[in-house]
């Protein structure tokens, strides 16, 4: 048998999720970039 | 005698099920090679647990209560030996290539709305869906903090499939790829990276997850523990030590104390044959979501992805970055693809790490 409202309460964990690691990510290639150009030996 | 005999009318057919899934588990390990080093343990304990009055039963499961159930302590420990066996300089020479680890976890949350459609509680459904994140120890942290009923299934899936993605990948990426897209060649820009990046990486990292997901900073904390023992240059005892000594003892304790949730009652349920499903559907659709992220960047992009490559973000380090390099040299062995595969099942590894913690912030809160 198939839980329709329980796949209702997923769908916005799904969403918040991905935008979730969309942003921590794009934070931390922001920060890696700036660390290899301040970091940088040249 | 009879005594002796007494145990022999105590075995149930639901034990002897058990002596050959550990059988086969076993076999896997020894015939197969396939991640040998839990799927022996386990399958070995599955054994164990399951002979009729076993006494190993109490001494494993007190194994399962400190290692596992109060602080998830065997996992955290045996994130310290792979951080010190990870080198994130591909990642850190092209940041960028993080973006197809993020978007390989797709696989996790589809997967949480397909166990909830199947009928699991939302905390079964993320400890499923955790699967998708093809790393066991983020996989057992986030099923013991949500309190699953079904940790030793998704144990048993979560590694089964880690050591089936040569078999799992391929035709998925053929699937998503033209042989034009197979063969597009990417050069590799060895950048150095300074020291002192290669040191605040695992420090920045750590404290950019706990400002986000403060439940899983102990998950990313270990690991990143772990590089920064590596990376720091005056604990290069401590740092072998992490990579072998210490991971190979956890990992024999955790394969076996996994055993002690494989007794025959709590392991022979339908609900295990739907987990093994989901477990692959997880696998599968992490993989389309990192070619189909790489795709969609082509359609931008002046200097060409070859989309394989985001098939590697899904972590199950370093296996999926051998099979896209593999995969790579079939349709061209003149492109290889490994640094950038690296570069990108490294980020997978990151990446599946935030997800555990998405995950335990949005539902266990």
């Amino acid at each position: 048998m198939l839980h329709f409202d329980l796949l209702l309460n997923s769908l916005p964990i799904m969403g918040y999720g991905m935008l979730g690691i969309f942003v921590v990510t794009g934070v931390i290639i922001g920060v890696v970039t700036l660390l290899n150009k301040i970091t940088s030996d040249k | 005698m009879e005594v002796l005999i007494q145990n022999f009318y105590a075995i149930s057919w639901q034990q002897m099920v058990m002596w050959v899934i550990g059988g086969v588990l076993i076999y896997l390990a020894i015939s197969k090679e396939m991640e040998p080093t839990l799927l022996l343990p386990m399958g070995f304990g599955a054994i164990l647990v399951n002979l009729p009055n076993s006494g190993a039963a109490a001494v494993i499961d007190h194994l399962f209560e400190i290692g596992i159930n109060q602080h998830e302590l065997f996992p955290l420990l045996l994130f310290i030996g792979i951080g010190a066996m990870i080198d994130f300089q591909p990642l850190l020479t092209n940041p960028k290539l993080m973006i197809f680890g993020a978007a390989a976890q797709f696989g996790i949350f589809f997967t949480l709305c397909m166990a909830s459609l199947f009928g699991f509680q939302l905390n079964d459904a993320a400890s499923i869906a955790i699967i998708g994140a093809a790393d066991g120890p983020t996989s057992i942290f986030v099923s013991q903090m949500l309190n699953s009923n079904y940790t030793a299934a998704i144990m048993v899936a979560a590694y089964s499939y880690m050591a089936l993605v040569p078999m799992v990948q391929p035709p998925i990426i053929k699937l998503c790829t033209t042989k034009a897209e197979r063969k597009i060649r990417m050069q590799y820009k060895g950048k150095p990276v300074s020291k002192r990046t290669k040191i605040l990486f695992p420090i920045v990292v750590t404290v950019i997850v706990g400002l986000v997901a403060p439940d899983a900073v102990v998950l990313i904390g270990f690991l990143m523990f772990g590089n920064l023992i590596r990376e720091c240059g005056v604990l290069n005892s401590l740092s072998e030590t992490a990579q072998n000594v210490l991971a190979n003892l956890i990992t024999i304790l955790l394969g076996i104390t996994i055993a002690s949730r494989m007794s025959a009652d709590e392991f022979l349920k339908f609900e295990t044959l739907l987990i093994m499903g989901l477990g692959l559907v997880a696998f599968v659709v992490d993989t389309f979501g990192g070619v189909m992220i790489a795709k969609i960047m082509n359609l931008f992009l002046k200097e060409k992805i070859n989309p394989m490559i985001g098939a590697a973000g899904i972590s199950a380090f370093p296996m999926s970055a051998r099979v896209v390099h593999k995969l790579g040299l079939e349709e061209d062995n003149q492109n290889f693809l490994l640094m950038h595969s690296i570069g990108v099942n490294v980020s997978g590894q990151i990446a599946s790490v935030i997800a555990g913690g998405l995950i335990l912030a949005l539902v266990g809160g």
